[in-house]
């Protein structure tokens, strides 16, 4: 996992183990940051993040004393993060599938040719991509994707976890992960450049 | 198998591609169509400029004071609050 700012070794997983709470104290300002990010990246939303975060920390410190040490200690954090993400967005939308059926994952919904945006925004200045207002597009791009491809999305690309490591958080198998990513970043590719052709008219009219 | 892709198979390898984990013979293919092909260009640098415009937003600006706070109390490690979290 991509982690190097975090020295892991630095903790003390015997302490943690035996519920040293200076220790506890520790571990959960060297990962708090990282999991508050990845739950507002999930659920857009500060107060669900705030709950996540939480609810981690409350089953992490519950669940040490039987930690084996067989993943790292910061993607076992991550996958009760996830878990606790994900229940989260199940019990707001229950009606919203996390895990569609089997016949949609071949479909080519979303993903034809034909009507693919054709605009080349890669052009515009920095300050145009960058903007502020930019920013706020991206992020409701972000939440407008089916969870079943955000998950995926948020992992890998924002996250930088690799195909694997996202198939065994969201317990997908790679092919899921791969058709998923596939997806999201089509989807997200389309909404992007729906706006950044109108910002492209505008700049070259400038 | 045609040595010819179309634009529709060529889409359907398009994440692959740009994660660099196609296998070379596709991979040329790929480029083949690339340099006839000036729609697929566009999607390509499209979806490469997304994908990096995702994974450079700012953030890592540090756990909200107020946030850190409430955490600690509810896990009830309040006493080491103000230890210096660095
Ligand atoms: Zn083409």
């Amino acid at each position: 996992m991509n982690n190097e700012s975090i020295p892991e070794t630095s903790l003390s997983l015997e302490a943690l183990k035996k519920g040293d709470r200076h220790e506890l104290a520790r571990m959960v300002d060297l990962y708090s940051d990282k999991i508050y990010r990845l739950a507002l990246k999930f659920t857009n939303n500060p107060q669900d993040a705030e709950d996540v975060l939480q609810e981690t920390f409350l089953k992490a410190m519950r669940a040490l004393p039987e930690f084996e040490g067989r993943s790292s200690l910061s993607t076992w954090l991550y996958r009760i993060a996830v878990n606790e993400s994900l229940m989260l967005l199940r019990k707001q939308k229950p009606d919203v599938s996390l895990d569609p059926p089997a016949e949609e994952e071949d479909s080519d919904e979303g993903t034809s040719s034909n009507d693919l945006i054709l605009a080349d925004w890669c052009c515009l200045p920095e300050d145009e991509l960058l903007s502020e207002e930019s920013r706020r597009f991206l992020n409701q791009a972000i939440q407008q994707l089916p969870a079943t491809l955000r998950g995926v999305f948020v992992l890998r690309d924002l996250e930088g976890l690799s195909i694997k490591e996202t198939a065994e958080l969201l317990g997908l198998t790679e092919t899921n992960v791969k058709t998923r990513l596939l997806r999201a970043r089509l989807f997200l590719r389309q909404q992007l450049s729906l706006y950044f052709a109108e910002r492209l008219k505008e700049w070259e009219q400038k | 198998m045609s040595d010819h892709l179309d634009c529709q198979q060529l889409l359907s390898s398009i994440s692959d591609f740009v994660d660099g984990e196609l296998n070379p013979e596709l991979c040329r293919q790929i480029e083949q169509h690339l340099t006839e092909c000036e729609n697929c260009r566009i999607v390509i640098n499209t979806l490469r400029k997304t994908i990096d415009l995702y994974q450079h937003q700012p953030g890592d600006e540090g756990l909200p004071q107020e946030i850190r706070h409430r955490l600690f109390h509810r896990l009830h490690l309040e006493e080491f609050l103000n230890r210096d979290p660095g």
